[in-house]
C-alpha cells in the first residue's frame, strides 16, 4: 500500500541524487512513505500473509517430514469433518431428530430472516444485499444448530459454547456495567474510590484470574463452601455439570470485563448535560422515566460502539477455559479459540487451521451484521 | 418555584417524604444513597475478594489449604513465608527483608539486560531462582515491544491524521494476487520461501510501476485507517499456526524477538485507533507554522506533536504495556523453553501432574498481577480525565 505512494512525489528523482545529500534529507524526501510504511509492512507480513497462509493448511492435511512440511491438498475436507464428518459432536453438538421446540424456533428464525431480507430488498443496494444475504445465510445455520441441539435437549459443540460466551455473556455484562456506571454517576460520595476498584479487575492478567477463581470456586477447599452449605447444595460440584460449569466461566468473564463496560458507560454517562436531568426532575420526572427518556437516547451510540469492542474481544476467549476446567467436563466449556488450539497440540494442523478459519468467519460475520445493522444505525440516528 | 417556597415545603415534609424525596434538584434522597451505596459496597466486595484470597493464600501452608477455607490471618490461620521462600529459592529461615532483597536483584538484572547493547554492566550475583526466568522474560518482552508498537503505531497514526494517502485498488489487488501466488508455490511445488518471496516482490513492484498509473480507482486514509483497526477482530488463533511455522523457518521460534514482533503486531491496531485521535484533536496551525520555518516532518512530529499529546501517548503506552505483560496465545506458541514468561510459567504449573500447590501458585500468581495493579491504578488516573475514551465516543 505504502508503496504505491512514492510513485506519484513530486520532485523525487530516483536515480541521480547528488552526493552531499544527507541521511536526513533523504528522510524527509521520503517521510510520506517512511511515516506509515512499518506499521503497514508489520501487519502485512505478520498479520494478512499469515491469514492467507491459513487457507493452505485449512485445505491440506499437513505432516512434518525430515525435509520440512509436507502439504497435501484435500479440498474441503477439513471443513467437512468439522461440520457434517467425525468432529461434528466436537464442533456443532449433537445433532438428532429436532423436537418440537427446535423445529418451532427454526421456523420462528428462518422466517424472520426472510422477512427481513424481503423488507430490505428496496432499501439495499446489491453490495448490500450479499452482505445481508451472508447475514443470512450465517443466522439461520445458527438457528438450525440451536435448535437442532439446545432446544431438542441435546448437547451442545464449542461453537454456540464460544456464542454463548458471547451473546449471553456480553449482555449480562452490559447490564451489569451499565447499571454500575449509573449508580457512579449519581452524585454519591466515595466515587473516586469506587472507580478505581472497579476498573482493576480489568487490567489483571486473565491467566491469574482464571487461578484466582478456580480458587474461590472450588468445591472442596474453596471459601465459599459455608455459602453453599448454606444454601443446601453443599455436595454441588459446578465443574462436572456442562452448563453449571459454562455459567461459572460466563460470571469468571464477565468479572473480569464488567470493568470495561462500566468505564466506558461512566464517561457516556457524565458526559449528558446535567441541565437536562434536572429540569427534568424539577418537572416531577421519576428517575426511571429520566433514565428511559433522557439519558438513554444520548448514550446509545456510545453503548453499542462498546458493546461492539466486547463482543470482538470475547469471540477471542481461551484464557479462562483452559486454565479452570482445561475445557471439561468433556469439552463443554472449550472456546473455538482452545479447540483449535487442542487439535494443534494433538499436530494435527490442517484442521486446527480450519477451526481457527471458521471462528474467524463467525466472528467476522456477526460483528460486521451488529456494526452495520445496529451501530452505524445508532450513529446515523445521533447525528440526525 | 421560588426559592423561598422551596425551602418552606422543605420543612414541612413528613418522614417518608425525607427518606425517599431528593432534599433539593440534583441530590439523591436517603433512601437511594442508601441503596445505591450498598450496592457499590457489595460490588466492590464482589470485585476484592479473589484478589483477598489469592494474596492470602500465598502466606498459607499445605495445612492452612488443605484443612478447609480460612479467612482471617492471625485469626484463622497463622500465616507464613513458605510459598514465597520457594519462589526464590533461599535458605528456609529467611525473612521479608531477604525476599525484597530477591525481588531488588531481579529487578536489576532485567534492567542490566535490557541495557546491555548500549551499556556494558554485569548482572549482580546471579541467583537463579525459581520464578526469575519468567520474570525477566516477560518485562524484557512486555517493554521492548511496548516501545516498538507505540513508536510505529505513532508514526501511522499522525501520518494517517495529517500527509493525504491514495492507494491504487488495482495495486492492492496485484499484491494479494501475488502473495496468493507465492504461498501456494512455498506449500505445494515446494519452492524455497525465500525465493518465492524475493520473485514475488520484484514481480509486484515491476507491476505497480506498469500498470500502476492505468488504475483509476483509489482508496482514502480512512479506509487504511479502518484496514488497520479492522486487524483487532483477527482471532490470534488464525494467525499463530502459520506464524509459527515462519518462525521455524528462520529459526526465530523460541527467542525473545519472535515474542516482540508477535505482540507489537497484535497492539498495533489499538494503538493506532487511540493515537489517531489524539493527532487528529490537535490544532494543525502550529504544524503548518514550523513548517514555514523549515522545520521537517520527523522535526515537527518530535518536538511538536509528540510533547502536545504526551498524556495521551503515557496513557497509551500503559494500555499497551498491560496488554503485553498479559498476553497469552501468542506465548503459548512460540515460546516453551528459553523465553517462557509469566503467564506460561503460571499455566504449565496448572497443568502439573503432581496436584496444584495453592500457596505457591497463588504467591506467583500475586508476583504476576503486583506490577499491573500498579499500572492499572496509574492508568486509572488517564481514563478518569477522558483521555483514553475520545475514541470511543467518537
Amino acid at each position: 500500500m505504502s508503496r504505491a505512494d512514492d510513485i506519484d512525489q513530486p520532485g523525487s528523482s530516483p536515480a541521480g541524487n547528488s552526493l552531499e545529500e544527507s541521511w536526513g534529507e533523504w528522510f524527509d524526501r521520503h517521510s510520506r512513505t517512511l511515516f506509515i510504511a512499518p506499521a503497514v509492512t508489520l501487519i502485512l507480513i505478520f498479520a494478512i500473509f499469515p491469514t492467507f497462509y491459513s487457507i493452505v493448511f485449512a485445505l491440506s492435511r499437513v505432516r512434518f517430514t525430515a525435509d520440512g512440511l509436507q502439504f497435501r491438498f484435500v479440498w474441503f475436507q477439513n471443513f467437512y469433518k468439522q461440520l457434517f464428518g467425525n468432529d461434528q459432536v466436537h464442533f456443532l453438538g449433537k445433532i438428532e431428530t429436532m423436537g418440537v421446540f427446535g423445529t418451532l424456533f427454526f421456523a420462528a428464525v428462518t422466517a424472520a430472516v426472510f422477512w427481513w431480507l424481503y423488507r430490505s430488498l428496496r432499501i439495499a443496494t446489491w453490495v448490500g444485499m450479499i452482505g445481508r444475504l451472508i447475514s443470512a445465510a450465517v443466522a439461520i445455520f445458527v438457528a438450525w444448530i440451536m435448535g437442532a441441539t439446545l432446544l431438542s435437549g441435546n448437547p451442545i459443540g464449542t461453537l454456540l459454547t464460544t456464542l454463548f460466551y458471547v451473546t449471553i455473556g456480553c449482555g449480562l455484562q452490559f447490564v451489569i456495567g451499565t447499571g454500575l456506571a449509573f449508580l457512579c454517576s449519581q452524585p454519591i460520595s466515595g466515587k473516586s474510590f469506587f472507580r478505581v476498584v472497579f476498573f482493576i479487575p480489568l487490567m489483571i492478567t486473565p491467566l491469574g484470574v482464571g487461578f484466582a477463581m478456580r480458587m474461590v470456586a472450588d468445591s472442596s477447599k474453596g471459601p465459599l463452601l459455608p455459602l453453599f452449605g448454606f444454601l443446601g447444595i453443599g455436595d454441588w460440584i459446578w465443574s462436572a455439570d456442562a452448563w453449571s460449569a459454562r455459567f461459572v466461566m460466563m460470571i469468571c468473564d464477565s468479572w473480569q470485563w464488567i470493568p470495561f463496560i462500566f468505564i466506558c458507560m461512566l464517561a457516556a454517562l457524565e458526559n449528558v448535560p446535567r441541565d437536562y436531568v434536572e429540569a427534568a426532575q424539577v418537572d416531577g420526572a421519576s428517575s426511571a422515566q429520566i433514565f428511559r427518556d433522557i439519558i438513554w437516547p444520548q448514550i446509545i451510540p456510545v453503548a453499542v460502539t462498546v458493546l461492539l469492542i466486547r463482543m470482538i474481544e470475547a469471540f477471542k476467549i481461551v484464557d479462562l477455559p483452559n486454565i479452570m476446567t482445561g475445557g471439561g467436563p468433556g469439552t463443554s466449556t472449550e472456546s473455538m479459540t482452545l479447540h483449535s488450539m487442542y487439535i494443534w497440540r494433538s499436530n494435527d494442523m490442517g484442521t486446527s487451521a480450519a477451526v481457527a478459519y471458521l471462528l474467524l468467519i463467525l466472528t467476522v460475520v456477526v460483528c460486521a451484521s451488529f456494526f452495520n445493522y445496529v451501530v452505524l444505525g445508532q450513529l446515523r440516528k445521533a447525528r440526525a | 418555584m421560588s426559592e423561598a417556597s422551596f425551602k418552606f415545603e422543605k420543612a414541612n415534609r413528613s418522614l417518608m417524604e425525607r427518606l425517599f424525596e431528593p432534599p433539593a434538584v440534583g441530590k439523591m434522597s436517603p433512601a437511594a444513597n442508601a441503596v445505591a451505596h450498598l450496592l457499590l459496597v457489595l460490588w466492590s466486595l464482589f470485585v476484592l475478594f479473589p484478589i483477598y484470597w489469592v494474596i492470602i493464600t500465598s502466606f498459607k501452608d499445605a495445612a492452612a489449604v488443605n484443612l478447609g477455607p480460612f479467612y482471617v490471618p492471625f485469626v484463622d490461620f497463622q500465616p507464613n513465608l513458605d510459598a514465597w521462600r520457594v519462589q526464590f529459592n533461599i535458605e528456609p529461615n529467611c525473612d521479608l527483608p531477604a525476599i525484597a532483597r530477591q525481588l531488588g536483584l531481579l529487578l536489576y538484572n532485567t534492567f542490566v539486560f535490557i541495557i546491555s547493547p548500549i551499556i556494558a554492566l554485569q548482572p549482580m550475583d546471579p541467583q537463579i531462582c525459581k520464578i526469575y526466568h519468567a520474570f525477566t522474560n516477560s518485562i524484557v518482552v512486555s517493554i521492548i515491544s511496548t516501545v516498538v508498537c507505540v513508536t510505529i503505531g505513532a508514526m501511522a497514526a499522525y501520518a494517517l491524521a495529517r500527509i493525504q494517502y491514495k492507494p491504487k485498488f488495482g495495486n492492492i489487488m496485484i499484491f494479494v494476487g501475488l502473495t496468493l501466488l507465492v504461498i501456494a508455490a512455498t506449500s505445494y511445488a515446494r519452492v524455497p520461501w525465500w525465493l518465492s518471496t524475493a520473485v514475488g516482490l520484484a514481480l509486484f513492484f515491476f507491476l505497480a510501476r506498469a500498470f500502476g498509473k492505468h488504475f483509476k480507482h483509489t482508496l482514502g486514509n480512512g479506509d487504511i485507517l479502518f484496514w488497520i483497526i479492522s486487524q483487532r477482530i483477527l482471532p490470534p488463533i488464525v494467525v499463530i499456526i502459520p506464524v509459527y511455522i515462519m518462525f521455524q523457518s528462520v529459526g526465530l521460534l523460541d527467542t525473545h524477538l519472535a515474542l516482540i514482533i508477535m505482540y507489537a503486531v497484535a497492539n498495533l491496531p489499538i494503538v493506532v485507533w487511540l493515537m489517531h485521535d489524539f493527532f487528529a484533536s490537535l490544532p494543525i496551525e502550529l504544524e503548518e507554522s514550523a513548517q514555514l520555518d523549515g522545520a521537517t516532518r520527523f522535526a515537527i512530529f518530535w518536538d511538536i506533536v509528540l510533547p502536545l499529546t504526551r498524556p495521551g501517548l503515557a496513557a497509551t503506552t500503559l494500555l499497551t504495556l498491560i496488554l503485553n505483560w498479559n498476553e497469552y496465545l501468542f506465548a503459548v506458541f512460540l515460546a516453551f523453553a528459553n523465553v517462557q514468561t509469566m503467564p506460561i510459567m503460571v499455566a504449565a504449573k496448572n497443568a502439573g501432574e503432581k496436584g496444584i500447590f495453592w500457596w505457591e501458585m497463588s504467591a506467583i500468581i500475586v508476583i504476576m498481577i503486583v506490577p499491573v495493579i500498579l499500572m492499572a491504578i496509574l492508568l486509572q488516573r488517564f481514563i478518569a480525565r477522558g483521555v483514553l475514551l475520545g475514541a470511543v465516543k467518537g
